[in-house]
């Protein structure tokens, strides 16, 4: 067993191992005949902080232990500033990762946790105490560092598991639902936790999560995946305010979508009915003139639950519907409301709302977005 | 169940205002836990088909012909070939059961995952468990003896002179080889078992920190391990230091095979020397409880809570 990662005339060589971009080509995964991942392409710069977004069994977990290689990829390449990586197994990859249900040593301290990657590197005994000091006071563990991971609290677990993974200062810390084992209120400190250490260490981070407002509120980017394949790739605000198809867009807070027919099309909006609804909407994707709706055609209409008003009498009513389920909100009511025909419609509004109401539901034409059916699509 | 009151004043319990917490309640505040009762029954059968004998077998053993309360121990440390017993026991329980628990570590490393032939593989590694220990000693007699196929193998191979073969039976090798056959599908079992209690992604993270796969085994799941391999170690060191069907087969049991247990049977259905006979298994007892103790001594200075990784 020879160490060759790095000679000791260099004590520090991962420090501030910055790299310029790391570039996923084509990358793809399948067990047998069944694709968990198809192939796509990503080009991550230095410091960003990438989240995957999607719900259980889209691909994304498979993703980011391709990328850390614990699964082989079935195709397509992983370079990290021109060279391979993805020949390499996961110990040469030197990427911090924080695992789902955390994976840390149960028979390790804290401290001995968290020193384990600097251990494996062989490091000088005073830069390791050094270090690990540093990221236990960053994560301000350092009272229980004597302690095994069974004696602390979840987030306490939680906040080894990325102490663990950020000492080495990897060039890349992959991150699978670090969060789903907490419960809300932590859930919402450790966001702001795992945002400020990313700020001020300025590390590259893979984030993988279902949760859309995580996702939105952490990352620089997002990756939504869909049964394996990308459906969009943009900023928070690209993905929230054009999302480029109706499952991205139930992502991004449209709870409602609507299955309807265009009845007009005038430019870059339509008249859209079904159901006795008829709406005017906005066609996503006009802009580059590829919506791929026309007359007749079958789309899709997402609003989102604030974007519903009530009409007083006379307005031009979109349609009507009966509120059923009202959840009071403090500054609002969540209403779930049936159309006539049936449909179930989710709407905010601030006005008292009492069941059983007859409620008439107009939408600004800007804040409903009409896509072409799936499967109609370019 | 009725509410049984253990009040010094029964009227208040009628009374409204402030009532007791149940028994129930009461009880498991300091510890006790009715249902326990419930082993009652397995406790006596225990003191009955185990313990009872067990005090008896001390009594007879402290009541020998001659030689006063501790005669019967006195003539065992005094004669040098019943004393030579304990050697000779424990140089076959101590190397078989190293060479079981050492087996079955890396062959139960290599088997963690899900590959094609696991279930076979499996099957055959644990099929001796089901035979018997006088199938196994003859299969060894025949297979390790002067013209078995082993020693032919060795006079083709020009490795032994033909003439000269290798002695393996009726002799300690046999009964060594007897006890791994037997012990080893133990051993095998509760470490395959010990090691799927590991969570995988405990070396996964291992892995992304940069250990190597003998790093990963050397500082996570070895010390993982470590408790469950002593535990089996006691277990397959008690199977060993009780030989006796194979000692008598296979070995060489007025010589070099000459167990602790063929001398306690010896000594009381031979001799018919009950107090002997049972001092001897006092003295086997004491034996195995020393080497047991020593080993739990030890696996307590280990970790041995959960194997798992942390929540979930």
């Amino acid at each position: 067993m020879t160490e060759t990662i790095q000679s000791p005339a260099n004590p520090t060589p991962i420090a501030g191992k910055k790299f310029s971009e790391l570039r996923l080509h084509g990358i793809s995964r399948a067990y047998g005949t069944h694709t968990a991942l198809h192939p796509f392409d990503l080009t991550i710069s230095g410091g960003e902080f990438i989240a995957l977004l999607g719900p259980s069994g889209c691909g994304k977990t498979t993703a980011l232990n391709s990328i850390a290689g614990l699964l082989p990829l079935t195709a397509g390449s992983i370079e990290l500033d021109g060279k391979r990586i993805d020949t390499l197994p996961p110990e040469k990859r030197g990427f911090g990762m924080v695992f789902q249900n955390y994976a840390l040593f149960p028979h390790l301290s804290v401290r001995r946790n968290v020193a384990f990657g600097l251990r494996m590197r062989k490091l000088p005994k005073a830069e390791v105490e050094q270090r690990v000091n540093t990221v236990l006071e960053l994560v301000r563990l350092t009272e229980h560092a004597h302690k095994l991971p069974g004696q602390l609290s979840g987030g306490q677990q939680q906040r080894v598991a990325i102490a663990r993974a950020i000492v080495l200062e990897p060039p890349l810390v992959l991150m699978d639902e670090p969060l789903s084992n907490l419960d809300a209120a932590l859930r919402l400190d450790m966001r702001a936790e795992i945002r400020r250490i990313h700020q001020e260490y300025g590390l590259t981070t893979l984030y993988v999560t279902h949760d859309q407002e995580e996702a939105l509120s952490l990352a620089d980017r997002l990756v939504v995946l869909n049964l394996g394949r990308v459906a969009q790739i943009g900023t928070p605000a690209e993905l929230y305010e054009h999302p480029c198809s109706a499952y991205v867009a139930a992502f991004m807070g449209y709870r409602n979508i609507l299955s309807l027919t265009a009845e007009a099309v005038d430019g870059a909006t339509a008249t859209v009915v079904g159901d006795e609804v008829r709406l005017v909407g906005t066609l996503a994707g006009a802009e580059d003139g590829a919506s791929g709706v026309a007359a007749g055609s079958r789309v899709q209409v997402a609003v989102r639950p604030e974007d519903f008003k009530l009409a007083g009498d006379g307005a031009t009513a979109a349609f009507e519907a009966v509120a059923e389920v009202v959840e009071y909100h403090g500054r609002e009511f969540q209403v779930d409301a049936l159309t006539r025909s049936g449909n179930r419609v989710h709407v905010r509004t601030p006005e008292r709302v009492a069941p059983g109401d007859q409620l008439t539901l107009t939408v600004d034409p800007k804040r409903a977005l009409v896509f072409a059916e799936a499967g109609e699509a370019t | 169940m009725s509410a049984i009151s253990l009040s010094p004043k029964p009227e208040s319990a009628t009374a409204p205002g402030p009532t007791k917490p149940a028994l129930r309640h009461r009880l498991a505040e300091r510890g006790v836990d009715r249902t326990l009762l419930l082993i009652l029954p397995g406790v006596i059968a225990m003191a009955a088909l185990f313990c009872y004998p067990f005090i008896y077998g001390l009594g007879v053993s402290l009541q020998p012909a001659k030689g006063g309360v501790l005669g019967a121990y006195k003539s065992f440390f005094t004669d040098s070939f019943s004393e030579g017993t304990i050697w000779k026991t424990f140089s076959l329980a101590i190397p078989s059961s190293i060479i079981n628990v050492g087996l079955s570590v890396p062959i139960s490393y290599r088997m963690r995952g899900e590959f094609r032939g696991k279930r076979l593989l499996l099957t055959l590694l644990v099929v001796p468990i089901t035979l018997g220990t006088v199938l196994t000693a003859e299969g060894i007699l025949e297979y390790f003896g002067p013209v078995g196929w082993f020693n032919l193998t060795l006079q083709k191979l020009g490795l032994v002179s033909a003439g000269h073969p290798l002695t393996l039976i009726n002799d300690y090798w046999g009964v060594l080889f007897s006890l791994i056959i037997s012990g080893f599908p133990f051993a095998f079992l509760l470490t395959h078992s010990y090691l799927s209690g590991i969570h995988p992604a405990l070396e996964k993270a291992a892995a992304t920190l940069g250990a190597g796969w003998w790093q990963r085994f050397r500082f996570v799941t070895f010390p993982l391990l470590l408790p469950g391999l002593l535990t089996t170690f006691s277990l397959t060191f008690v199977l060993g230091f009780s030989v006796f069907p194979s000692a008598m087969m296979v070995g060489d049991p007025d010589g070099k095979t000459h167990v602790i247990s063929i001398e306690t049977y010896e000594q009381a259905l031979q001799n018919f020397n009950y107090p002997q006979g049972c001092a001897d298994a006092m003295i086997m007892t004491a034996m195995m409880l020393a080497v047991i103790g020593l080993v739990m001594g030890v696996r307590s200075l280990f970790y041995a809570g959960s194997a798992g990784g942390g929540k979930g």
